[in-house]
């Protein structure tokens, strides 16, 4: 299993009610499922995908979180997940605000545009940085708002979303992230994963 | 099309059935048929509804008309739905003209055919009627309920009636209320049947002339609904039919012109016009939404169903926002609901043709669903 699915399935408690946004294939929610007894919603963008999920039994819609996540009630889940997908929407905020309202708690994962390697890329080689979490180009990058772990904790205390947990990603290693070594581990996290209520 | 009811599979229900009109039914025929074998644990059965002019007959060849059953694409030996595996159970719809109760039957009191004096039967008559069969094939739960278009509208229906009858539903091409234009298509439909001299009133039995050409008409407008344009485009375009040159006529020039003639001929040979306007009507009064205080979200409070609705990109009798409609009143209500929108130039009709990646879906939604509901049992 992916590292960042590891961590995110320790932060679930058994039997939790939770919606993943994005969901991808479904196998975030699939393996919740096995090792966690949870009870999965999701949604997705792509055709293909969804097909995929209903193959595997999974209670996936075909849909836009951008803006069709105000069908799900308020609190109507324990978590709300969003997997790498934040920087994609076009109004983050919104969709933000919206999953705070659905869930009790949100898992956000980001890839870290302050990643050394992103860093060096840019101030070395003058040129957008391309890695293993970012791996676009420029030109067909569906990445429209990059952000940083330390953007990110910022925004949350300006937003007042109450940071619960950080956890950062380098190179399969983890480490809980926190107010006195974010400058470090904003250099060195590869993906940052935000648990906020 | 003269078969009589003893030649077709049915249940009497004795029952009293009270409709929405207020009249009552009482020991009336309901037909239908099954296919494959209910298994020793029962839990392999589904339910199919069929749609306005469909019948019992889903699969293999329909023993009245001669012709293919309408879901022969999907319902069979290792077909999507599988009668290897599942028992598919289908009945003929109250009102319908397939051995069910419908205008055509006779009257008991007046020894006569009901014609008009058939009452008013609403989609929901139509399910009550038809959970009478789950008790007599001895089915305490279903693992699924499909159908599509009107089927779709019956299975909603069902799945609020009897939340706890079925492990799974799948609502196709449907929607939770007739609209405005589903509204006024049906009764383009209807006028098209009450214009032709040989409707009389809904008298036409005795004569043995049918109101053919009003009912072909009927066929030929609600056909053309099922089909998309850029579908229409592909297979027919301009192409003439059987000449090289128009002829300046009002005979069949084009091919889409001889096709929609064909569809109302054949249409007449078996259905009843009585039936199309009683069924069709039923249809418009249709709207799940009113039938609860805070609307389609309670319509489905605390169901347990796992649903799959499933629509179709060129579908514009039922289109996707229809579908979307179900899919956010399942959301809200805090239901089990999965949603897929088939990319497809085949329109309404596409549940009804060879559309492989909505065959895939389905099957693989049902197998998926039967291992979940054998464990469900297990526990």
């Amino acid at each position: 299993m992916k590292i960042e699915f590891k961590i995110i399935s320790n932060l679930i408690p058994n039997q939790a009610r939770i919606l993943d946004v994005g969901c991808g294939d479904g196998s975030l929610m699939q393996s919740l499922i096995q090792e966690k007894d949870i009870d999965a919603r999701g949604i997705e963008l792509e055709e293909e995908n969804v097909k995929k999920c209903i193959s595997k039994g999974l209670s996936v819609i075909e849909g836009n979180a951008e803006n069709e996540l105000d069908q799900f009630p308020d609190k109507s889940f324990d978590f709300v997940i969003l997997s790498q997908t934040l920087q994609a929407f076009y109004n983050p905020e919104n969709v933000l605000n919206h999953l705070l309202r659905i869930g009790k708690y949100v898992i956000v994962s980001i890839p870290n545009f302050g990643y050394w390697k992103v860093r060096t890329s840019l101030l070395f080689f003058g040129r957008m940085p391309v890695t293993k979490s970012l791996p676009n180009t420029w030109y067909n990058t569906p990445n429209l708002h990059m952000c940083t772990i330390k953007d990110f904790y910022e925004f949350c205390g300006d937003k007042n979303i109450k940071i619960e947990k950080i956890i950062g990603i380098n190179d399969e290693k983890i480490s809980s992230i926190n107010r006195l070594n974010l400058e470090m581990k904003n250099l060195f996290s590869e993906v940052g994963i935000f648990l906020i209520s | 099309m003269d078969y009589t009811l003893k030649d077709i599979k049915h249940i009497i229900i004795k029952k009293p059935l009270l409709l929405d009109s207020g009249k009552t039914l009482q020991d009336f025929p309901l037909a239908y048929e099954t296919y494959g074998k209910l298994n020793e644990s029962k839990n392999n059965a589904i339910l199919v509804f069929h749609a306005l002019t469909g019948d019992q007959f889903v699969t293999n060849t329909n023993p009245i008309t001669k012709k293919e059953g309408w879901w022969s694409t999907a319902v069979g030996p290792g077909k999507a739905i599988d009668t290897n595996k599942y028992f598919v159970i289908c009945a003929n719809v109250l009102g319908g003209c397939m051995g069910s109760l419908g205008p055509k039957s006779i009257n008991k009191e007046t020894n006569k055919p009901y014609g008009l004096n058939f009452p008013f039967i609403t989609i929901k008559d139509m399910v009550v009627a038809q959970e009478s069969l789950l008790d007599h094939l001895g089915i305490k739960k279903l693992l699924s309920v499909l159908g599509g278009s009107m089927g779709g509208m019956q299975l909603l229906q069902f799945c609020t009636l009897y939340p706890e009858k079925s492990f799974s539903a799948v609502p196709i091409a449907c929607t939770a209320s007739h609209n405005a234009q589903q509204i006024a298509l049906n009764e383009l439909a209807r006028q098209a049947i009450m214009a032709d001299p040989q409707w009389k009133n809904g008298n036409y039995y005795d004569e043995q002339k049918f109101p053919k050409n009003g009912l072909a008409v009927a066929r030929m407008a609600g056909h053309i609904t099922y089909m998309s344009d850029s579908g229409l485009q592909e297979r027919f375009g301009r192409k003439l039919h059987e000449k090289q040159n128009i002829e300046f006529s009002f005979d069949p020039d084009f091919q889409i012109e001889s096709y929609l003639r064909h569809q109302g001929n054949v249409f007449v040979e078996r259905f009843d016009a009585n039936s199309y306007l009683y069924i069709s009507r039923a249809l418009d009064y249709f709207d799940l939404s009113k039938q609860f205080k805070n609307g389609l979200t309670e319509a489905f409070k605390n169901n347990k169903t796992r649903f799959l609705v499933i629509s179709f990109s060129s579908d514009w009798l039922y289109p996707t926002k229809n579908s979307k409609e179900i899919v956010i009143a399942l959301n809200a209500s805090g239901a089990n609901v999965a949603f897929a929108e088939i990319k497809t130039d085949k329109g309404h009709d596409a549940f009804l043709v060879d559309e492989p990646e909505f065959l895939k879906t389905i099957k693989s939604f049902l197998d998926s669903n039967f291992e979940l509901f054998k464990n469900e049992n297990r526990i």
